[in-house]
């Protein structure tokens, strides 16, 4: 799960973590009141969308009086952020940030983050702060520092020397600067994090460490430890239709093509969407139901599929193994019933009593085709479908 | 032959009461798996199934002799159950459960390295020597007893639908194993490898990856390098999005790496056939191992 800045920066003030004064505002009311508390200007108004990427897009604005708080808050609030992390259509900002400006005199990043394959968690930082650590990753590696933490052992004292003399830091401020890592790691394990990231961390002209920007996210195994982290959760970043999923307990993720797709597991699913393209034809969305099959998920998932107004046909990838298949092919047929279901429908499923189930399809008057293994169903629904997404079949 | 799990597995089931934990224990019966024991914390001179059940797991090895567990016990209790067979002295815990947090297996993984505990999993689908025994969840009659492939794989399901394919070519397997779809997992790729290429049973080697991580790019290299049985890959997620979870917590392309293409790429390089068709992924088999078949 991810939060908004103006959220991680609540916890990190919490932990003790230097931030910018500042206040969220959801309107261009409170965006004023909050600039007037902070008593002086320039203030930055930083639009808070989930995505990456901000500045470069228009969405972090300085203001130097109320007047131009007044039109830089109704500009923001009214616009869709465009950044290379939210695809065209772009993110609809609907909160701001208000913040104090600051004298900054160096940037850095910094972020923690679990290393998959060293099994351990992983601190990166750099003196090439506020700009992309992608960039400075392929262009000048050498700035950046990496320290992996045993998290049995947890963070000593040398795995921040390692971070600070690793790096081109304003001696005045490293004291400060290996506090910080210790609260910050600190967070990491309480809150159960997927990621930490401030880029940039600046040290302003009287050298104090301050975390400018924030990004934290949440790692959804953990949230059932975490009730508090809820609150946080914003709906209007998430696709409708991946929300309702969630709610029903299914894996969807929106895509572009025409041919919905059902599947149990989420590997095989994958594949199902590679199997559709290989056919000429592009998928609609990837939908995982889980690895076992029941009538209701199948019921729920017909209904997140035919909420998508670009599917023109769907295709159910079941590979049950121990389920019967007749108790499958009742469950699809009851719940494309339940739905209203009007679209062409092609049934691949596997298990025990397979005939049994292929006959009760075939009987139920509904536009429900079988098809005896992957290939074959890729192959009915591409026909069906017309080849490529928008042809006219 | 085989690896890891044979007729001389001993299972102690760990969270035998639930319904999961019940149904795939009579699963595994069926099957012929030698299920000794069962845990459940509190139920201790119970039966289910017609298993014993015991308050702790080391109470369960010291009166039958358990030297394998599956587990099926919530996420959040996880880390625990593992830990606990790894101090009762099991030698392999095979981890059904999904969900567990990240940091939990992190600890885990770090503590394992000093245990003699393997672990298989979490999120996964089990593991198999067809004939022989099933630890897992795993269908066990589309499997075909007697060799000579492995077959190794991130997913469930999708192992099940190779699986069969290869049965319907007539193609025999001596082990199946899923090592999860989790960031964080007990036994690799790498592992799985090392271990077919020592078994004399084992006379090729399927791989089954997907996006995310490098795993199968570390797989690869392996092969080429320490390999003398021949190796098919095949890789899922070929048309998934960059930035978002495909259902399981590890497939996830991040900052461009970790793509089903360079996967491949790095598969085809180190010598590995690759397969990019699921629809033909058990002719193409039948061809790449019939010179071992």
């Amino acid at each position: 799960m991810k939060i908004h800045e103006y959220q991680a920066k609540e916890i990190f003030a919490r932990y003790g973590i230097p931030v910018p004064a500042g206040g969220a505002a959801f309107s261009v009311e409170e965006a004023v009141s909050a600039a007037e508390d902070l008593g002086s200007y320039p203030v930055v108004l930083k639009a808070q969308i989930h995505a990456g990427g901000r500045g470069k897009g228009g969405g972090v604005q300085l203001a130097r009086s109320r007047e131009e708080v007044q039109s830089v808050a109704s500009s923001l609030l009214s616009m869709n952020l465009v950044t290379h992390q939210t695809g065209e259509r772009g993110q609809p900002v609907n909160r701001l940030l208000v913040e104090q400006g600051l004298d900054i005199e160096q940037e850095l990043y910094l972020s923690f983050l679990p290393d998959r394959s060293a099994g351990k968690i992983a601190v990166v930082a750099s003196d090439a702060g506020g700009v992309d650590i992608e960039e400075v990753a392929r262009e000048s590696p050498e700035r950046i520092v990496t320290v992996h933490v045993d998290p049995l052992l947890g963070m000593y004292p040398y795995h921040c020397r390692r971070v600070a003399f690793g790096l081109d830091l304003l001696p005045e401020a490293r004291k400060e600067f290996m506090a910080l890592l210790g609260r910050m790691y600190r967070i990491f394990i309480d809150q159960d994090c997927s990621l930490l990231e401030i880029n940039p961390l600046v040290i302003t002209t009287d050298k104090r460490v301050i975390a400018l920007d924030a990004k934290a996210a949440f790692d959804d195994n953990g949230l059932v430890r975490h009730q508090n982290l809820a609150a946080y959760r914003d709906p209007e970043e998430e696709d409708p239709l991946e929300r309702q999923a969630s709610e029903y307990g299914l894996n969807y993720i929106k895509m572009e093509g025409n041919v919905g797709n059902m599947v149990n597991g989420a590997g095989l699913a994958m594949a199902t969407m590679d199997l559709i393209k290989q056919a000429g034809a592009e998928p609609a969305n990837f939908l995982d139901v889980g690895g076992g099959a029941s009538a209701e998920m199948v019921e729920n998932g017909f209904k997140i599929l035919l909420s998508d107004d670009s599917v023109r046909a769907v295709l159910i990838n079941i590979f049950g193994g121990i389920l019967r298949c007749d108790v499958l092919a009742r469950g699809v047929v009851q719940a494309a019933e339940q739905v209203g279901l009007n679209l062409p429908v092609v049934v691949r499923m596997e298990g025990t009593n397979v005939e049994e189930g292929r006959r009760i399809l075939a009987e139920s008057g509904l536009d429900l085709r079988t098809a005896g293994d992957v290939r074959e169903a890729a192959q009915q629904i591409a026909a069906i479908v017309g080849g490529a997404p928008g042809g006219n079949a | 032959m085989s690896i890891y799990v044979d007729e001389n597995t001993r299972v102690v089931v760990q969270g035998i009461t639930g319904r999961e934990g019940r149904f795939h224990t009579r699963q595994c019966l069926d099957y012929g798996t030698a299920v000794v024991a069962g845990v459940t914390p509190g139920k201790g001179g119970q039966e289910m199934e017609g298993v014993p059940v015991y308050d702790t797991v080391a109470g369960a090895v010291e009166d039958t002799g358990a030297n394998c567990s599956l587990i099926f016990v919530p996420p959040t209790l996880a880390a625990d159950a593992v830990l606990e067979a790894a101090d009762a002295g099991i030698g392999l815990a095979v981890t059904i459960t999904e969900g567990i947090p990240v940091l939990d297996m992190l600890r885990v993984k770090t503590h394992l390295q000093s245990s003699q505990l393997r672990l298989i999993g979490p999120n996964c689908p089990g593991i198999i020597s067809p004939g022989r025994s099933k630890v897992g969840i795993m269908p066990g009659a589309i499997h075909k007893p007697g060799g000579p492939i492995g077959v190794v794989s991130r997913s469930g399901t999708l192992t099940y639908e190779v699986v069969d394919q290869l049965t319907k070519q007539g193609i025999g397997q001596s082990t199946c194993l899923g090592i999860g779809g989790d960031p964080v997992n007990g036994t690799s790729f790498l592992d799985a490898l090392e271990a077919f290429e020592r078994d004399p049973e084992t006379a090729g080697v399927l791989i089954v990856g997907e996006i995310g991580g490098d795993a199968e790019e570390r797989a690869a290299e392996f092969a080429a390098r320490e390999m003398h049985k021949p190796v098919v890959g095949f890789v899922a997620g070929l048309t998934a999005p960059p930035g978002r979870r495909m259902g399981h917590a590890g497939a996830v392309i991040s900052g461009g790496s970790g793509t089903a293409r360079s996967k491949i790429e790095a598969l085809r390089e180190n010598g590995v056939t690759v397969c990019e068709d699921l629809g033909s992924l058990g002719d193409c088999c039948a061809r790449a191992f019939l010179g071992v078949l």
